[in-house]
């Protein structure tokens, strides 16, 4: 069991461990002001965010733009749920949402079961299945969650009040992912069969709905405590460093376990040569479906960690022009490189956010927008495989086993 | 056209295609088509460019769902199943343009052609556990088997892309072989390869053959290679099938030369073995 944690596993263990501990101490002795905290912190949720798009677009070969779309369903579903703990000291969101994404996530396997053995069942015909089947379970659990919710807010209310909160909060941000990851799953089951650069275009289409439907949240979804292009506050901004730096480590030791991995390698078949892929016995739209539903999880997760640092929600941080922040975060590290897309967030809100906001004399801030496109430019001119290319750090690199019997080909050809 | 769709009618049945047909709205690339392949036979498909030979490795593959007719392997009915799953139950091929996985390992290519046999599921493969260590080292082993069979394994590390041509329609055979499949169709595995290499090839495909007791059916334009390894052969022209027979019958027959030389060939060519006679 221990000497699963070799050296370069170790090596990462500490240099994370070393990262937190001194940036923390720096926030502690006030070293690291606010204004530099708040862009490590949105440096890290980037880094996840774009970690989520790398798998979809790097390894697995998907152009996609839905990325911002599912990071703003993960936004706004923690808020929500966080919102109506703290200021209505009711928990009916967090449980509607938790049995709406534990019983479609249950409907959504045994469907999966089921239809799988179904020969020649087209894409349309399963999506509308699938769908019909998570809008009665959404139906249920709205029922559900409202007959439930006053025992547990006595339950949650009789803890402590700190613990209360936390739990909340984490649960809010994991209820984000899963819930971005099962959207991810209904909308990809027919987009995910189109070609490369349609599904480009058809998940465009799916981030600027999200970014309307957000604009309209208080009349036409209902929410009014998301108060539509108004923006949502009195979120409480529990996102400290800690947590974005957790979420930060568990999405990338997913990302590489799942790389080294045979259904990893799968997945960068797709990426390689799709119809070679199929004819290998590769299950294209299995690993296509799984790239895109992952990648989405992240996007919520990070969305959900997002909402509470501002406290602030506006539908414009989700237009679909900022959806390409994260492509071009991908592109910057180097396709394919998960150092590189770790590095390249935050390189991107320190420059963007920090340096330039800093070096530019003020009354132009706005010209870090005319900078930053400058900056990658000449980046991509002189390095157009991004600033890692092939790049990682040994704990993320796969090394090539042994030779099982290297003496005896030595032997041969010595022989010859 | 009255020859028999095989020489051994008595062996067990691998596949057997009966009346396919492919419509392309208004083109018929294959009509009719028939083929009856029993273990351990090693035929081929040959035929003018444009006959229809690459259609037919896409129906017996899935690539196409056949617009009429029926495929079955093994005795199981798999007309119309996804590639993939008929990759799984043991038809595996290579291509006409080689199609590696160019930008990942030698091994890696490999090993991703051994992953429906892998043995263990996502969940053990993100949280790494000991069934995942234990399956991947055995399937990291059998994957060097297969390059050393293909004497690639000193290569294992070396970019697909970068491998030189002949190394490469090696390793996509060896990729094919590693999907454990029973029968092999091999699209044209000695384009591109001088009289040296296609005997070469000659051979691995008679070694691997004996080796892991393949069912094979190519298709080849080399007919120096067609006519050395098949045991039997189809000829296929605008879709049709025209003759079937042994190399030598194959040789003889005046509808084959027609095919490939145009009308008034056969009598032309007639002329020139009796002159070489005589």
């Amino acid at each position: 069991m221990l000497k699963r944690f070799n050296r370069n596993t170790l090596l990462f263990a500490g240099g994370a461990l070393a990262v937190f501990a001194v940036i923390q101490i720096l926030l502690l002795t006030g070293l690291l002001n606010p204004f530099w905290e708040t862009i490590l912190r949105k440096g890290a949720v980037m880094a996840i965010v774009s970690l989520g798009l790398n798998l979809i677009y790097g390894f697995n070969g998907q152009f996609s733009l839905g990325q911002w779309g599912f990071y703003a369903i993960g936004a706004y579903a923690a808020a929500d749920i966080t919102y109506r703990w703290s200021n209505d000291g009711s928990s009916t969101g967090l449980l509607v949402l938790l049995l709406l994404v534990i019983l479609t996530g249950i409907g959504i396997t045994f469907l999966y079961r089921a239809l799988s053995r179904v020969r020649g069942l087209d894409a349309l015909s399963s999506f509308t299945l699938y769908l019909i089947g998570a809008g009665l379970l959404a139906w249920l659990s709205v029922l559900l969650g409202g007959m439930l919710a006053p025992a547990v807010d006595a339950t949650l209310k009789a803890l402590p009040q700190a613990i209360a909160d936390t739990f909340v909060y984490v649960m809010a941000v994991l209820i984000a992912g899963v819930l971005a990851a099962e959207v991810s799953f209904l909308f990809g089951l027919p987009v995910l069969t189109l070609g490369s650069d349609y599904f480009g275009i058809a998940t465009l289409g799916f981030t600027y709905i999200v970014y309307v439907l957000l604009q309209n949240s208080d009349t036409l979804l209902g929410f009014v405590e998301m108060k539509g292009a108004r923006g949502m506050i009195g979120i409480p901004k529990v996102t400290s460093w800690f947590w974005v730096f957790l979420f930060l480590v568990i999405a990338i030791i997913i990302t590489r376990n799942l790389l080294h991995s045979s259904h990893g390698r799968a997945v960068v078949s797709v990426r390689e040569d799709e119809i070679a892929a199929k004819a290998m016995g590769i299950d294209v739209n299995f690993y296509k479906t799984l790239a895109f539903v992952l990648g989405s999880l992240f996007a919520g997760l990070a969305g959900g960690l997002y909402a509470h640092i501002d406290g602030f929600l506006h539908p414009d941080t989700f237009n679909f022009v900022r959806s390409f922040d994260p492509l071009i975060i991908v592109v910057f590290g180097g396709l394919g490189s998960v150092t590189g897309t770790v590095a390249a967030s935050f390189a991107w809100a320190l420059v963007l956010e920090g340096v330039l906001r800093l070096v530019l004399p003020p009354g132009f801030e706005t010209w870090r927008y005319v900078v930053y496109p400058i900056l990658l430019l000449v980046m991509m001119l002189l390095k157009p495989n991004g600033l890692f290319g092939n790049f990682e750090i040994p704990f993320l690199q796969q090394f090539l086993p042994p030779l099982k019997n290297k003496s005896a080909s030595a032997a041969k050809e010595a022989n010859q | 056209m009255d020859a028999p769709l095989t020489l051994h009618p008595d062996d067990e049945t691998v596949l057997e295609a009966t009346n396919l047909t492919m419509q392309f709205g208004g083109l018929r690339a294959v009509n009719n088509f028939s083929l009856l392949l029993k273990r351990g036979e090693l035929n081929g498909l040959i035929g003018p460019n444009g006959a229809g030979k690459t259609t037919v490795f896409n129906m017996l593959t899935g690539v196409y769902t056949p617009t009429a007719g029926v495929i079955s392997f093994l005795n199981t009915d798999i007309t119309g199943l996804e590639p993939f799953r008929i990759n799984q139950l043991g038809i595996a091929r290579t291509f006409q343009n080689i199609r590696l996985f160019p930008s990942l390992t030698v091994l890696d290519n490999v090993r991703i052609a051994y992953h429906p046999h892998a043995g263990y599921s996502l969940m053990d493969g993100i949280f790494h556990n000991n069934k995942f260590e234990l399956k991947e080292k055995e399937m990291t082993e059998k994957a060097q088997d297969f390059l050393e069979v293909f004497s690639l394994q000193d290569r294992q590390g070396e970019i697909a892309k970068n491998l030189p041509y002949g190394e490469q329609r090696r390793l996509e055979i060896a990729r094919a072989l590693a999907a454990e499949p029973q029968l092999l169709l091999l699209d044209e595995p000695a384009a591109g390869m001088n009289p040296n290499e296609s005997v070469a090839l000659m051979d691995l495909i008679h070694f691997i053959r004996e080796r892991f007791e393949l069912t094979i059916l190519l298709i080849e334009h080399q007919m120096r290679v067609v006519m050395g390894i098949c045991e039997y052969i189809t000829v296929m022209d605008f879709g049709e099938v025209i003759a079937r027979g042994t190399p030598a019958d194959i040789q003889a027959n005046p509808r084959v030369v027609e095919a490939y030389l145009g009308p008034g060939s056969a009598a032309l060519s007639e002329k020139f073995s009796r002159k070489k006679a005589l």
